[in-house]
């Protein structure tokens, strides 16, 4: 009976790779780590992860000896171009070819919310460093990824409280037109309502934008006594130079950056940029154990490094800690062991990773010195407070994410 | 207070004024891309890099060599433009006789290894030029605050598009020039040397992208990005005003910067698509473009 047959054949073939496959799972699969790191490395966010980021990544690699429980690590990257379609494509084929374990960097939000889509799918792990979108682990949250550094929840809560509280109470807010934009939009009019404050006006402009001058004028119009700018990189760039040739601080209005990165600061230099409130989740010169890495890390790059590129160490040293500990490389297995395990290193003070994969730690209200102030080209920050862990991220008595028990 | 459209006037006039002041960028941008396609049909996609490479030289003139604004308006063009002489002689001379596309492919694989080489070196934050000082501060007037700067970049651009202009269409040099490019062999055989021709009319539409990308360095973040993006839009002002038309690249140009201001304030979300939408209404209706002859 050749139908027989046939059936018993692939059976026997379907149960030899499944067993193969979980006979794989028990170990390192391949007998090799491999982590793939995903970021904008040649467009607008480059300066903020990009090469630095994966440089930040190589360098825990490098202080983890290089290999876990005798297999080898091996690191590769590609370029998303802040495209979702080119970002879900290159990590599908991370997964199909590559058998990838782990995916870093990721930046842009919209790549993002794409990438941990494709990694629901086929059941592997991201850790996502550079995005801002709150919405990442709120009602896009998935049981395969982690977000790290920040997001537009706790800048809101730091940087708009903090300004409406010293009486910036009428908003302009000037949106970047995508997923991240609309999340940290969202955050900051919740904030902003909640304290008393109100929204006069908004425009979502295109992402990314070169000449901000239009909206700049409308801004002056609207009347507003703050002009929020809930946009990130080159746009936040733009806009506060247009913001000054415009005379926008002279006419009585201030500006409130609400994702503003050390290279930002650092490229547009402090006579444009002081007295800027900003949150952060880390600055190099916050303590000793800071700049301690820092400046290792500043040895092989010559740049003082991002928040983001920080927190890519960090991320990647707990994941690494992690699968040696448990000794394989299932992303479940890895998740909750990672998830088990307070992180308190040189980047993250009182953090961990909370059931809809936010690792919560706490984050800096901090504002950009004055030049007479600074004592050198990277000293630009003044930390002015500690938002503690718990308080600074979305409760989840509010989290619209499926993994959580409401 | 009245009111245009539901929007204050007062506002709506600061939109056509800045509209304006994009629309004299785009013109001098898509000017040199019309003389280079006009003269010399070469679909020139090194543009935003060379106006990229204007920026960059101002700054890092200032920078390292202590050059001021005003020399580098007048030194940079001339040194990059020398640098599109050089392109010019030693590669696009060698496609010359091809078709257009290869131009096209080539020119844009100029552009993205100068892009890709600075972006390497200098990353892609930018830096900041400072405004001259002869042209700091701003006027008040009475609908908005116009920074000098800005009033000078319109009447500088405007001045340059309208010479330019001139020398084509209305010289003796000019005629040569469109002749050149008219019957080269008969041009040749009235002892007109062409190939210099076209070395100088390249050089010159490459120098007219470096004046402008110096004119913007106090303006923008100098970046190695800075040409790529605005280097799409002004193709499509030069479509939209009939490739190769001198006229119709500076009138088409101040067009679309009046229509992409006013969609600013209209709809936001659409500045960054609605030349491109005008671009297909002008080529489904007159694909020739508004100022073009050549079907």
């Amino acid at each position: 009976m050749t139908f027989n047959r046939k059936t018993l054949a692939s059976s026997i073939a379907l149960a030899a790779t499944t067993m193969m496959a979980t006979g794989a799972q028990a170990e390192f699969s391949d007998n090799e780590v491999r982590i793939g790191y995903l970021a904008d490395m040649s467009g607008t966010y480059r300066d903020l992860a990009g090469p630095g980021g994966l440089e930040a990544l190589r360098m825990a690699v490098e202080d983890f000896g290089g290999s876990v429980n005798g297999a080898s690590i091996e690191v590769f990257s590609a370029d998303d171009r802040n495209s979702a379609d080119v970002g879900a494509n290159t990590v599908r084929g991370w997964v199909d070819e590559r058998n990838v374990d782990l995916v870093a960097g990721l930046v842009a939000s919209s790549v993002t919310i794409a990438v941990t889509k494709v990694l629901e799918e086929n059941n592997g792990l991201g850790i996502v460093s550079g995005s801002a979108a709150s919405s990442i682990t709120n009602e896009h949250c998935t049981p395969n990824h982690i977000h790290w550094v920040y997001d537009t929840y706790p800048l809101a809560n730091g940087t708009a409280k903090a300004v409406v509280d010293q009486g910036g109470d009428s908003w302009f807010l000037l949106t970047a037109d995508y997923a991240f934009g609309h999340a940290l939009e969202g955050d900051v009019e919740r904030v902003v309502t909640e304290n008393g404050g109100t929204i006069v006006d908004k425009i979502r402009h295109p992402f990314p934008t070169s000449d901000f001058s239009s909206y700049i004028l409308q801004a002056q119009g609207s009347g507003a006594k703050i002009i929020g700018l809930a946009n990130a990189g080159a746009d936040t760039v733009n806009a506060i130079t247009a913001a000054s040739q415009f005379g926008v601080v002279q006419g009585g209005q201030q500006l409130a950056g609400l994702l503003i990165f050390l290279n930002d600061v650092h490229a547009m230099g402090l006579e444009a940029t002081q007295g800027l409130l900003l949150t952060t989740g880390w600055y190099w010169d916050m303590d000793d154990e800071a700049r301690e890495w820092a400046e290792r890390y500043y040895e092989r790059t010559e740049r003082m490094p991002t928040m983001v590129q920080a927190g890519i160490y960090s991320s990647t040293m707990h994941y690494l800690k992690a699968i040696e500990a448990v000794g394989t490389d299932d992303p479940m297995t890895v998740k909750a062991k990672m998830a088990e395990t307070p992180v308190n290193d040189f980047f993250s003070r009182n953090g961990h990773i909370r059931e809809d994969g936010r690792m919560v730690h706490d984050m800096y209200l901090a504002q950009v010195k004055s030049p007479a102030d600074s004592t050198g080209e990277w000293d630009v920050y003044e930390i002015l407070a500690t938002i503690p862990a718990e308080d600074a991220y979305r409760p989840l008595s509010e989290s619209q994410c499926d993994l959580v028990q409401n | 207070m009245t009111m245009i459209f539901g929007v204050p006037l007062a506002v709506f006039m600061g939109q056509l004024m800045l509209g304006l002041i994009n629309g004299a960028f785009y013109a001098l941008l898509s000017l040199g891309l019309a003389v280079i396609f006009g003269l010399l049909k070469i679909v020139n996609f090194a543009h935003g890099a060379m106006y990229m490479l204007g920026a960059f030289a101002t700054l890092l003139g200032m920078r390292y060599l202590g050059i001021g604004y005003w020399v580098a308006l007048l030194l940079v063009p001339i040194v990059v433009g020398g640098l599109g002489m050089v392109i010019e002689r030693l590669i696009l001379r060698r496609i010359a006789h091809l078709d257009h596309l290869y131009g096209l492919l080539l020119t844009f694989g100029l552009a993205l290894i100068v892009e890709g080489t600075l972006i390497n070196v200098f990353g892609v934050s930018g830096s900041s030029y400072p405004t001259p000082a002869a042209l700091q501060g701003g006027f008040q007037l009475g609908f908005m605050f116009l920074p000098t700067y800005r009033a000078w970049v319109l009447v500088a651009a405007l001045a340059v598009c309208l010479g330019t202009w001139y020398v084509i269409e209305r010289t003796r040099l000019g005629a040569y020039l469109r002749a050149g490019t008219e019957n080269p062999a008969l041009m040749q055989a009235f002892g007109v040397n062409v190939p210099l021709l076209v070395t100088l009319t390249y050089g010159f539409g490459v120098a007219l992208a470096a004046f402008a990308g110096v004119l913007a360095a106090p303006l923008y973040p100098v970046s190695p990005t800075m040409g790529s993006s605005l280097l799409i839009v002004v193709f499509a002002v030069v479509v939209i005003g009939g490739m190769g038309s001198i006229l119709g690249a500076v009138l088409t140009g101040l067009g679309m910067g009046l229509i992409e201001g006013l969609t600013k304030v209209y709809y936001p979300e659409a500045a960054n698509t609605v030349i491109f939408l005008v671009m297909i209404l002008v080529l489904m209706l007159r694909p020739a473009g508004l100022f073009g002859k050549e079907a």
